[in-house]
């Protein structure tokens, strides 16, 4: 076992007037031969900046290396040159990155985007770099590699591209590979391949990898030595046995137990009333074809769905990107207009009301959404986000305005949030304001579209516990649009399982993880990450090992 | 004040505004320090700068040159500021259709628009101009009218990006109107670019209205600097000062606002804030 990389007293600086003066402090790592440290830690750790600080591909002059060695075969790459720099990149340290989409050239096709980096670092002539491109590809299992080289990124699927991005990472058979939220961009079946394919790769070169992520579960897949790291700081190192089994730090101790569960939680009662019925909804998304014919595309968002939900209870709908779940959240919202189908709120059918028809009901369904950044009037004070909506129901300004304060003290947030402008919140907090615009309406019914998937574990916990107590409180029914197995199994009272447009399961949650009956829950719930390790809320490995 | 701040980071927009303050400045005291006629025959014609009490000189018919700029600069920034208010009013409405409602309105609306600018702007003014008779009100709404596509494309841009974003839906899911999610939360977000293309669009407007008044086509009865340059032009070579003063006048003026138009860019674009 070789040492290939020592971190030692690495400072990155950040711009003089920031939060902090360093985003990485005092940092001390190695990296070994043929094993993958994982770094982890959340937003604004520094745990990116540290793989770009190796890479020497810091944002600079802004944020810097301040003090420190980064020591990668007796040289230290913090003081070397930039034309050293460009020569280890690429041939002994490589990276991919989070979104294969914007890392790879939309312009240029796989083929030649791989032929690059031998143009670049080695002479050889074309034949030879075209049979090893070819081959890096059958290595990265792309389906068609033939095809694959001549192919433009938009061609491919987002695990295909992530998979040529690997193919170019290991072109030139680097002793390093960085690797910066891989996964986090894929779908949960397409990053088990892809991270299984990471660990294959990295076996049979025996190459060094540092992978950052934010998942613990991906940690406990991949990982054989762990970094935890907070506002900056390393806070716990060690081997991923030592580090997941017995973390010392209280920080990683939190971290680990704000990973949900995959054991659902106890089921609940289920009330009689139906709130709501969706039957056969169906949406046809079409493109292309046009004024000069061309094939059109028609995509089948959604396909004879058909739910139910009955008061107080929460209903999951989880499913891969493309699958139509959040297609079917949108109808069911009216913002986004279905073609057949029925969608009964109590006995109304909303689908064919028109806006001032549907109008009257539109205060019973409320959505929140995904992102918290953009879901926010940037303009706005947060008080007239959330006053506006029982205004224009005809409240008087000063009773929107009690509304919205007893709905701010309700989501957790203080009075003096209510003059204040979004960008002065974090996410999490952001995330609360959503919830309480659309509980300013009093629904019936709440509409819930990934609500915590652009947030760091632990605030997710946060989120997730208060739409539980706003759930009982207020007699809500919900519908929990989701991608994250985990959070389903402890927000869901039932779950509906949808691929391609269909719904292809549906059922008590306890029952469907216990139980699957179609292949596909069975494929989603083999890949969640790290079941092997979090597979319960006590922990019982400790035991086992 | 975080946008002074901001603003101030650029120093040429800072002497731009300067510059503007002082142009703004001798606009409003020009009946103070010339209360006579600039059109009133004020002595010996074709002085020289200094000679006879003429600060700037006098013009072949012996009118005060440096009373001329004085008045003239209301005129200028006064159709200067009109023309743009009118073009921005016009292309945001417009802008803002097209770009939430798209489909056909759209369709219309960008076609009429692309109608407007595939005529040559000056061109087109002069036509409008001559067709209303020259006034004040006519060099106004020919201005605008060639002024408003910019803004309404660039509008229409920031509306279609912008309607799809989650807290417009999130307005959608309350059932608040069109007219209201259109003034009252997509309109603020586009604030920043609007300025930005006003206070540029306030220096050309100032060039549009002085070529016309060069080529005879301002008001016959209100002192401008396009005026003057027209008046002077055959004496170019005997009286370089008749064209001259007010053509500087003319070059502060549209320099001092692009600048200033450069600096709002620059501290209201968060994207380029942090270059340096």
């Amino acid at each position: 076992m070789t040492r290939l990389l020592d971190i030692k007293d690495l400072h990155v600086g950040l711009p003089a007037g920031g939060q902090r003066k360093y985003a990485v402090e005092a940092a001390n790592l190695h990296l070994n031969d043929n094993e993958i440290l994982c770094v982890v830690g959340e937003s604004g750790s520094g745990k990116s900046l540290t793989a770009r600080a190796i890479m020497g591909l810091l944002p600079k002059p802004h944020v810097h290396i301040a003090k420190g060695s980064v020591t990668f075969q007796g040289e230290d790459l913090a003081a070397a040159s930039e034309a050293r720099l460009r020569d280890i990149r690429g041939s002994e340290i490589s990276m991919i990155f989070q979104e294969p989409m914007t890392a790879l050239n939309p312009v240029m096709t796989i083929g030649n985007q791989i032929d690059e980096v031998f143009r670049f670092h080695e002479k050889m002539p074309a034949q030879e770099r075209r049979s090893r491109a070819l081959k890096l590809l059958q290595d990265v299992q792309l389906p068609d590699p033939e095809q694959a080289l001549g192919a433009y990124p938009h061609q491919l699927s987002g695990g295909q591209r992530q998979r040529a991005m690997i193919a170019m990472a290991l072109a030139l058979d680097p002793k390093i590979l960085i690797a910066d939220e891989p996964t986090t961009a894929l779908d949960v079946t397409t990053q088990a391949q892809v991270l299984r394919l990471i660990k294959q790769m990295q076996e049979s070169h025996g190459t060094g990898v540092v992978f950052i992520t934010h998942d613990f579960g991906v940690v406990a897949d991949i990982a054989d030595r762990v970094a935890v790291m907070q506002n900056g700081l390393v806070v716990e190192t060690g081997t991923t046995d030592e580090v997941l089994r017995r973390p010392t730090h209280p920080y990683t101790q939190a971290l680990m137990a704000a990973v949900p569960s995959l054991i659902p939680r106890p089921p609940r009662p289920r009330a009689e009333e139906r709130v709501l019925r969706v039957n056969a909804l169906t949406k046809t998304y079409r493109s292309g074809g046009g004024l000069l014919g061309g094939k059109a595309r028609v995509v089948h968002a959604a396909k004879q769905v058909t739910l139910d939900l009955t008061r107080g209870e929460t209903l999951g709908i989880v499913g891969e990107s493309g699958s139509g779940k959040s297609t079917v959240a949108r109808c069911i919202v009216r913002l986004t207009d279905a073609e057949a189908g029925e969608i009964l709120l109590g006995d109304t059918d909303l689908r064919p009301l028109g806006r001032a028809a549907m109008r009257p009901h539109r205060a019973k369904i409320q959505m929140v959404f995904q992102d918290p950044f953009a879901s926010l009037n940037p303009r706005a004070k947060v008080g007239r986000i959330i006053a506006q909506g029982p205004e224009m129901y005809g409240a008087s300004s000063a009773e929107a305005r009690d509304k919205a304060l007893e709905l701010l003290k309700i989501v957790g947030l203080d009075d003096r949030a209510y003059d204040r402008f979004p960008h002065e919140f974090s996410g999490g907090q952001r995330q609360r304001i959503g919830i309480a615009r659309a509980l300013a309406l009093e629904p019936q019914i709440l509409v819930a579209d990934e609500p915590v998937s652009a947030l760091d574990v632990s605030i997710q916990a946060q989120i997730l516990t208060l739409l539980d107590e706003i759930r009982d409180r207020m007699n809500l029914s919900m519908i929990f649009i989701t991608h994250d197995l985990r959070v389903a199994a402890q927000v869901c009272d039932r779950i509906a399982v949808m691929q391609r447009g269909e719904v292809v399961e549906i059922g008590p949650t306890a029952e469907l993880f216990a139980n699957p009956q179609h292949s596909y829950t069975t494929e989603l719930l083999a890949a969640v990450p790290g079941k092997g390790w979090f597979a319960s809320e006590t922990k019982p490995l400790t035991e086992a090992s | 004040m975080q946008f002074w701040r901001l603003f101030s980071r650029n120093r040429s927009a800072v002497m731009g505004m300067f510059i503007l303050i002082a142009i703004f400045l001798m606009a409003i005291s020009a009946p103070l320090f010339f209360p006579a006629d600039p059109f009133s025959l004020a002595g010996q014609s074709m002085s020289p700068p200094g000679a006879n009490g003429f600060l700037l000189g006098s013009d072949s018919l012996g009118r005060d040159v440096a009373a001329g700029i004085a008045h003239g600069a209301k005129t200028s920034l006064l159709i200067g500021l009109l023309a743009t208010l009118v073009a921005v009013f016009v292309g945001v409405i417009m802008g803002a259709l097209a770009g939430y409602y798209g489909g056909v309105i759209d369709n219309l609306l960008m076609r009429t628009t692309e109608m407007f600018q595939t005529i040559p702007s000056f061109l087109f003014a002069i036509l409008l101009v001559a067709i209303m008779k020259p006034s004040i009100e006519s060099i106004v709404i020919a201005i605008a009218v060639v002024s408003w596509p910019a803004v309404a494309r660039l509008v229409r841009g920031e509306f279609l990006s912008l309607r799809n974003r989650e807290f417009v839906q999130a307005c959608h899911t309350l059932g608040m109107g069109d007219v209201r999610i259109m003034l009252g939360e997509i309109l603020p977000n586009c604030l920043s670019p609007i300025i930005v293309i006003g206070s540029l669009m306030v220096a050309t407007a100032i060039l549009i209205e002085s070529g016309l008044a060069f080529l005879g086509l301002g008001d016959p009865n209100i002192m401008s600097w396009g005026f003057q340059i027209g008046a002077g032009r055959t004496l170019l070579r005997s009286a370089w000062w008749v064209c001259t003063f007010p053509g500087i006048a003319i070059l502060l003026t549209v320099l001092a606002i692009n600048l200033v138009g450069e600096g709002l860019n620059d501290a209201l674009n968060p994207r380029l804030r942090d270059r340096s």
